[in-house]
């Protein structure tokens, strides 16, 4: 979250509406630990990361689904099992579980 | 202030927080600022568990690290009380001050250590009681350079050192590296690395039993000749095997530190 706050601040003089994911658990192999954040704009500003590149467009979709209120805030989990082969997964095999909420408090 | 204004302000002031959130179950986003001076701000929705999961995060944040835990939404913890509630999901997320690295020694490997320590985020002080060497042109990646013996740099600040910190001496001046050990030995700081030859560090064993430095269990928190065994011969290569070995102590993986091989320590 750290290196995110010079432009969440700018977001938020900016009046803009914005998402954060934050790394909350890793099973396995895992590229970032917990606490690891990206932050989505309402506009489609990206920044941060929450893996080595395997997920974050995943996670700009389903940021930006909390945004337009289509889905809720909760848990999102990014990995390959054997009933989800075609879920997006990551290269180093393991199970990441994020948490994507709007940034509004 | 909102809560993210109170996060933001203490992590850039780099003052420990930590920060819950209800992830899963009732009360999904609720959110718990916790700090280890104050009451803690906001809720998760009920009083008792506000008490549980501030008096968790404060544990969590004392170790530096950050995870899911498990509660009934009255904050209950026990396994039987679990049983017939829904389960509160919280993350705690840990904001600790960096680490602290002190390099003792004001040479041309100190300049190499200190940038490999800013590189994974240590708060870095150079220590030398020499003034023409403990310069802030000869070490500007350190965030300090202190002119001063070990045994008074100690004395001041001895007390904040923990189990995340290190202590490198660098030195290779008996007159120097003596005070340092006996100071961090002291002190409850996780890494002590000494450099120095194999028999450079015999001698010094033998100087530190004349100063009283005998005991078996202290002599064994001593990692010298510093550094992993990796052949490395120039500064930089140095200043990597002795990170490598800072997070190999701290993980316990078993990679070779020089200190339980034999023979030359370069290449």
């Amino acid at each position: 979250m750290k290196e995110l706050l010079d432009d969440l601040d700018r977001w938020r003089a900016d009046g803009k509406r914005m998402a954060v994911a934050r790394v909350v658990d890793v099973e396995g192999s895992g590229p970032r630990g917990p606490g690891a954040a990206m932050a989505v704009s309402l506009d489609g500003e990206v920044i941060g990361s929450v893996s080595g590149g395997c997920v974050e467009g995943a996670v700009v979709t389903e940021a930006l689904s909390i945004l337009h209120g289509e889905r809720e805030p909760g848990i999102v989990t990014f990995g390959y099992s054997d009933d989800e082969a075609f879920a997006v997964g990551l290269t180093c095999g393991g199970t990441i579980r994020l948490f994507i909420e709007e940034l509004d408090w | 202030m909102t809560i993210f204004d109170e996060l933001r302000n203490r992590i850039r002031a780099e003052e420990p927080v930590a920060l819950a959130t209800v992830v899963d179950g009732p009360g999904v986003g609720g959110k718990l600022l916790v700090v280890p001076d104050r009451d803690a701000e906001g809720s998760l929705g009920h009083p008792e568990l506000d008490r549980v999961v501030a008096r968790d995060a404060r544990a969590e944040l004392e170790a530096g690290r950050s995870g899911v835990r498990h509660y009934g939404p009255e904050g209950q913890t026990t396994p039987e009380d679990l049983m017939d509630t829904p389960v509160v999901r919280v993350f705690v997320e840990s904001w600790s001050p960096p680490p602290e690295m002190w390099i003792f020694g004001a040479v041309d490997f100190t300049a190499a250590l200190a940038k490999v320590a800013k590189v994974l985020g240590y708060r870095v002080t150079v220590c030398d009681a020499r003034e023409i060497f403990a310069t802030r042109r000869r070490f500007p990646m350190a965030d300090e350079v202190r002119v001063t013996w070990p045994g008074p740099m100690f004395d001041e600040r001895g007390d904040d050192l923990g189990p995340r910190d290190a202590v490198c001496i660098l030195t290779h001046d008996p007159k120097f590296d003596v005070p340092a050990v006996q100071g961090a030995l002291a002190s409850q700081v996780g890494y002590i690395g000494v450099m120095g030859s194999r028999r450079t560090h015999e001698k010094r064993l033998e100087r530190l039993a004349e100063a009283g430095v005998d005991a078996p269990e202290d002599l064994d928190r001593l990692m010298s000749p510093i550094g992993l065994d990796i052949g490395a011969r120039t500064p930089e290569e140095t200043a990597i095997s002795i990170c490598a070995e800072i997070i190999a102590r701290r993980t316990g993986r078993p990679a070779a530190p020089l200190r339980d091989g034999e023979g030359a320590i370069h290449g």
